[in-house]
């Protein structure tokens, strides 16, 4: 009724038409690519299936590191004040806006063995290159913008009024953060969590750059996409089904959980 | 509102038509393109116009040379290249992309083109190239043989099997009895090289013309098995060609003397 009486141009429907179809087709071309006879055979294969897991795996572990660098740092952007602000919030969105290749170079130069804590870490025992740790921080590396923007978004619409209230009642900071702030932005937290951990799974860039490619070590569902593009295309399509689905199925039941809050 | 829509779809119809056109046009309108420049490229028996190579990446600063001095033999013609894997040059040519020529780096995407009968007449063999091993400047691992590349503790990336130099390796693995155990099967020969040359790896199989020209930042160590897996590199004229005769024309300088000097310079080796 509201909408109605707010009044949308008829004509927008046009463009947004036209903007819908030119994303949901080339999805329709793929299916049609499909063999459905063998898709099965496809999907299941030891290679698939261990990218397949290895994605899952990398990207949960990327979303919950995500989650404990990134709402701290939403909070601190959006409820404090300091010099340069806006200079570090551009760089934290930074990665957003980087070809990931590019993020995978500045990890390689910065973790790999010749890198700049490469050497420390090497003493300590701790060799990233090539392991399923650098395909974990090549991911939180390009997901962890998407969660910050869209917290940092909640935390300021949200206002600080019911945490002004609780200080006054004698609230010390933590438990204002724990049981005000966030309960408040618990939505655009867990909306921030999806879209990381869906663009952990995309991860593409920055993965073959720095981590490698490895059968259940660092090769993600993307990368064996790739790779099976070489040799069989039908694998590779059946494969990107088997991604978009994922990712649509989770982007999907936030949407719903999200609306329920 | 009727006449409001149609006045936004029209155009926006229009526009995706064209492009779709555009992007597709290489095989539909090859005879009316053909016969446009081959006017051209006749009138006078000299060459001119724009001619569209598709090459593989391992070819890029070769080619770009023998470009050059293509345009400067024959003055009014433009070479323009893409360079990418062989595979997915191939793929693009059969969606139709408007090439010329093809060079390929292994016979095996060659033969998908001349399978879908794309390329005007057979193709010509113009370079092989060879595996080498590719460990940082200093050779910090002393590597010395391929042998050495299966010791424990050795951090060895290859190619995946799944694409050309991938394939090589395998073979050279075999034909030498060794069991390579890579932390990482690499998507191209260019990414093995990467994390050789980043030190991120101690040694890597890549071919001789890459350690050529990495310009110092891999040191190269030739081993007696590479000759196991010889990779000879295929080039051929496109059927969809709008310049046949220039097309023919760069074949030519590329199989003949002037490109075979340039090629033998970057380590490349006869066929």
């Amino acid at each position: 009724m509201r909408a109605h009486r707010l009044g949308l141009p008829a004509w927008l429907l046009v463009p947004a038409v036209v903007g819908g179809a030119f994303v949901a087709l080339p999805l329709v071309a793929m299916l049609t690519q499909v063999r459905w006879s063998r898709f099965g055979a496809l999907v299941t294969s030891d290679s698939s299936q261990a990218a397949l897991l290895l994605s899952l795996r990398t990207s949960v572990a990327s979303t919950v590191l995500c989650i404990l660098l990134g709402v701290p740092m939403a909070v601190v952007l959006a409820r404090s004040r300091f010099p340069g602000q806006a200079f570090v919030r551009s760089l934290v969105l930074l990665p957003l806006v980087l070809p990931p290749v590019v993020g995978g170079i500045a990890l390689l130069y910065t973790f790999g063995r010749r890198g700049l804590l490469g050497h420390t870490l090497d003493v300590l025992g701790w060799q990233v290159a090539f392991s399923t740790t650098a395909v974990v921080m090549a991911q939180t590396f390009v997901a962890l913008p998407f969660l910050v923007v869209s917290l940092e978004g909640a935390l300021r619409s949200s206002g600080q009024r019911y945490e002004e209230v609780a200080a006054t009642l004698g609230a010390r900071p933590t438990t204002v953060f724990v049981r005000v702030t966030l309960p408040l932005v618990l939505p655009g937290l867990a909306s921030g969590a999806v879209l990381a951990f869906a663009r952990a799974l995309g991860e593409f860039g920055a993965t073959i750059t720095f981590a490698g490619s490895l059968q259940g070590v660092t090769r993600t569902l993307p990368l064996e996409i790739y790779l099976q593009r070489e040799t069989d295309p039908q694998a590779a399509v059946a494969l990107s089904l088997v991604l978009v689905a994922v990712a649509t199925i989770v982007i999907t039941l936030t949407r719903r959980s999200r609306s329920a809050l | 509102m009727r006449t409001v829509t149609r006045r936004f779809v029209l155009p926006a119809v229009a526009a995706l038509v064209a492009s779709t056109a555009a992007c597709g046009s290489g095989a539909g309108s090859a005879q009316g393109g053909a016969a446009a420049s081959s006017t051209a490229a006749s009138s006078g028996g000299r060459l001119s116009g724009t001619l569209t190579v598709f090459a593989a990446a391992s070819l890029k600063k070769t080619f770009t040379e023998i470009g050059a001095r293509f345009e400067k033999a024959h003055p009014g013609t433009k070479v323009a290249f893409s360079f990418a894997g062989s595979s997915d040059l191939v793929a693009q040519i059969q969606q139709g992309a408007p090439a010329d020529v093809f060079a390929s780096a292994d016979e095996r995407n060659m033969s998908k083109a001349t399978a879908d009968s794309l390329t005007s007449g057979a193709p010509v063999d113009f370079a092989t190239n060879t595996l080498e091993i590719a460990v940082p400047p200093g050779n910090p691992a002393k590597v010395a043989s391929l042998r050495d590349l299966a010791r424990p503790g050795l951090k060895v990336v290859v190619c995946a099997p799944a694409v050309p130099c991938g394939g090589a390796a395998a073979r050279v693995e075999a034909a030498a009895k060794v069991d390579l155990r890579p932390v990482s099967e690499e998507q191209s020969v260019t990414d093995v090289l990467g994390k050789v040359s980043a030190g991120e790896a101690d040694a890597g199989l890549v071919y001789v013309t890459d350690v050529e020209g990495s310009g110092g930042s891999v040191q190269g160590i030739p081993f007696p098995e590479a000759s196991a897996a010889v990779n000879t590199y295929p080039i051929a004229a496109l059927r969809s060609s709008r310049n046949p005769a220039l097309a023919a024309a760069f074949v030519q300088a590329v199989t003949g003397d002037p490109g075979q000097s340039v090629l033998a310079g970057a380590g490349f080796g006869k066929p």
